[in-house]
């Protein structure tokens, strides 16, 4: 290391190691993990979350889980919180829809509606 | 790839591993690897996150989830309840008035703080270099090297206020440039963390908890003062706080922060770590210097100071860790922004430990200037176990204590000074109305006979008389004149002693008789300690009314001075009585009480020898 440059790439690189910390992030997606979301898949979604989002390099996002949600027939079910916009939930999810709302909703900012089961609070 | 969607950040201070966050540690990765989701969370080991009494903790991110009192049989729970199913377990999470608080900036005890030295402890992992410079560290080394002068560097502190930590509250930017404006061959720059209060803890916290910060600081302080080589002195008794700072040395080589030419400026820099052995007085600057040159810690008179003739007699500064802890800071955020917590004279966030009768035990860092009362009441939570605030004592065995109607005066340098205290190191031990003052007393001058290097006589003499009065007094032997003679050698002794040792050791004695010399009173005159813990000035009586007869105590009684029977009860020999206790402990109907005051018959056989040998 000679220069700050040299110090501000390895601090960029550190931050996004730490991003879970320091609670700055553009969008939260809570995946349902009561019993009935992990009965219906809800492991499998969240870890296609994390593939994709690791996958993408996309560091202003955080994947969390939360517990039952209320509505057990459309689990698993997953919430797209986005700083400023009203939260979207999506219900029945599966890998392969997880990596659709990845690509539209959370790179490009258009919400899958075929997915959506409610939108706000 | 990684899958990390959690933070695990388990307390290694000291504290939380002698509570046993190291065996959670282990089974946390066990019970992740059964579960399949060893890769989906991060386990951090921090430093010190500051409640010790609530340890071992620990803090889930990114919800923040703050857990005390953590056993390993709880571990599992919490992977599967909170890891899997996203549901913090409740029980383990601290509550306030039945409630449970949810996250762990919302913990009163964290309120009222500002971190500063503190600001990454217990939230990076003090093991790696990355972590820290994620959090800005180094940039503020960079920017000084590559952008300012040393003269600029000095002012930039000296605006800031900043005064040492360590105790006496010399202003930082006066050391450096007086070492700047001496020419030399070779300067030297010392990290003081020979911290050896009793019930201090910051030093240790800091080094532990986030040593590359420390290291940064002495780095800036070199580059002001021209010196080329430093030296942390860390006491042997330190063994965690030694091996992170040398781990945070050997990262800083290796990556370049450390050595020729650093940020490509014609700084050049290095350090190395001395272990001391254990001696307080090496806390003390000179004597500091001398055992770093390999002699006997001995303090040497003032003048020379260090900064003209220090070590190897060559001009040296001597700071302590937490004083460097907030250098690095002041650069990143700037003077003004420090300047701006604080009192007039004292400025920027001081790191207490605190300690005692106080129920949240722990580490705090709050601005100059705040309250005791709201840092024994608001930070601290008040008083352990119902008990009545009495005292606290500040800056260790070199401070003071202050009493109930001080709780509203500001923690400042100058204003506990007037007051008969001192900041010292930050050490707060806060006693509750069971305590009786002559005996803190007793117990803080017994500290520092045991620590006087013997150098000087007033030190070495002086306070072992003080000793054995103050012995006398909890003996029940104190007699007239006895106070007045312990304040003219504690005065003697304040001026006469070569370091700071000594001129602060009468300070516990001197304060205490300044605010209950009638505690000190009715200990020489009444043979009395009203707290009933002087156990030559209390006794222990069994109430026939309440006794039945079981014989429970007669049994346990190490010295079989009770006797009795069923029909007529039990009573003790008050003559043969060592007062230890065990009758009141197995008591099965608590009919046992302290009563102060020597019992008559004690009274009189004590007269009976005192006059045998006033005759003889």
């Amino acid at each position: 290391m000679k220069t700050l440059a040299d110090l501000k790439k390895i601090r960029e690189k550190a931050q996004e190691e730490m991003k879970l910390r320091d609670g700055k992030v553009r969008i939260k997606i809570v995946v349902g993990m009561g019993t009935s979301g992990i009965a219906m898949g809800a492991r499998e979604v969240m870890k296609t979350f994390l593939e994709e989002i690791s996958n993408r390099n996309l560091t202003d996002v955080i994947v969390t889980q939360t517990g039952e949600k209320g509505l057990s027939s459309m689990e698993p079910l997953v919430d797209v919180i986005e700083e400023g916009k009203p939260k979207v939930t999506y219900g029945n999810m599966t890998p392969e829809k997880a990596r659709r709302v990845v690509a539209e909703h959370i790179v490009n900012g258009r919400v899958v509606s075929d997915y959506v089961v409610s939108t706000g609070d | 790839m990684s899958l990390k969607r959690i933070d695990l950040l388990i307390c290694c201070g000291s504290g939380c591993i002698s509570a046993g966050s190291l065996k959670i540690k282990e089974r946390f990765q066990e019970v992740l690897a059964e579960k399949g989701i060893s890769n989906e969370v991060n386990i951090i080991e921090t430093g010190c996150m500051g409640p010790c009494d609530y340890g071992p903790v620990m803090v889930v991110y990114p919800e923040g989830v703050f857990y005390k009192s953590v056993k390993p049989e709880d571990v599992e729970e919490i992977v599967t309840e909170h890891f899997l199913k996203g549901r913090p377990v409740q029980r383990l999470m601290l509550k306030e008035e039945e409630r449970v608080v949810p996250s762990k900036k919302e913990i009163p005890f964290y309120r009222k703080q500002v971190k500063v030295a503190l600001a990454n402890c217990g939230f990076i992992n003090p093991e790696s270099l990355e972590e820290y410079i994620a959090t800005g560290g180094y940039e503020a080394l960079g920017t000084v090297l590559t952008t300012m002068n040393p003269q600029q560097v000095i002012d930039v502190v000296k605006a800031s206020g900043l005064r040492g930590r360590g105790g006496g509250g010399f202003p930082t930017h006066m050391k450096w440039q007086l070492v700047h404006d001496i020419e030399s061959d070779q300067k030297y720059i010392i990290c003081n963390g020979d911290e050896g209060d009793p019930g201090a803890f910051m030093d240790r916290s800091v080094l532990e908890g986030d040593p590359h910060r420390v290291i940064e600081g002495m780095m800036i302080g070199a580059y002001a003062i021209g010196a080329t080589k430093g030296f942390f002195y860390i006491r042997a008794e330190y063994p965690l706080a030694i091996k992170r700072i040398r781990n945070a040395l050997k990262q800083a080589k290796e990556a370049g922060l450390m050595g020729e030419n650093i940020f490509g400026s014609n700084f050049s820099f290095e350090a190395e770590v001395r272990t001391g052995a254990g001696a307080f007085v090496c806390g003390e600057e000179t004597a500091l210097i001398q055992s770093i040159q390999g002699e006997r810690g001995n303090p040497t008179p003032k003048p020379p100071y260090p900064a003209v003739k220090g070590l190897w007699n060559k001009p040296t500064v001597v700071n302590n860790v937490e004083t460097f802890a907030n250098i690095p800071t002041i650069f990143l955020r700037g003077a003004d922004w420090f300047a701006s917590m604080g009192t007039e004279t004292s400025k920027g966030t001081k790191v207490f430990a605190l300690t005692g009768d106080v129920n949240n035990t722990g580490l705090v860092e709050v601005p100059m200037g705040i309250t005791l009362r709201e840092l024994i009441f608001d930070v601290g939570g008040g008083i352990a176990n119902g008990h009545e605030f009495k005292a606290v004592q500040l800056g260790g065995p070199s401070g003071g204590c202050l009493t109930r109607e001080h709780l509203d005066v500001p923690v400042d340098y100058e204003t506990l000074k007037e007051r008969g205290a001192m900041m010292g190191s930050g050490g707060v031990i806060v006693m509750n109305d069971q305590k009786c003052m002559v005996n803190v007393a007793k117990f803080f001058i017994g500290f520092c006979v045991d620590e006087s290097c013997g150098k000087c006589s007033p030190c070495r003499i002086g306070l072992k008389h003080m000793y054995n009065i103050l012995d006398r007094i909890t003996k029940g032997e104190g007699k007239e004149g006895d106070i007045e003679e312990l304040q003219q050698l504690g005065e003697t002794i304040s001026r006469l002693s070569l370091c700071g040792l000594g001129q602060t050791a009468p300070n516990p004695v001197l304060s205490t008789i300044r605010y209950f010399r009638e505690e000190y009173e009715s200990h020489i005159r009444d043979h009395s300690c009203q707290t009933k813990v002087c156990p030559d000035l209390f006794h222990l009586m069994i109430d026939k009314e309440r006794c039945i007869g079981c014989s429970l105590c007669a049994r346990k009684c190490p010295v079989s001075c009770i006797s009795g029977s069923r029909e007529e009860k039990y009573t003790i020999s008050q003559t043969e009585c060592i007062k230890c206790g065990n009758c009141q402990d197995v008591c099965p109907v608590k009919a046992i009480d302290r009563i102060p005051g020597m019992h008559p018959d004690v009274l009189n056989r004590l007269k009976e020898k005192q006059n045998i040998i006033i005759e003889e």
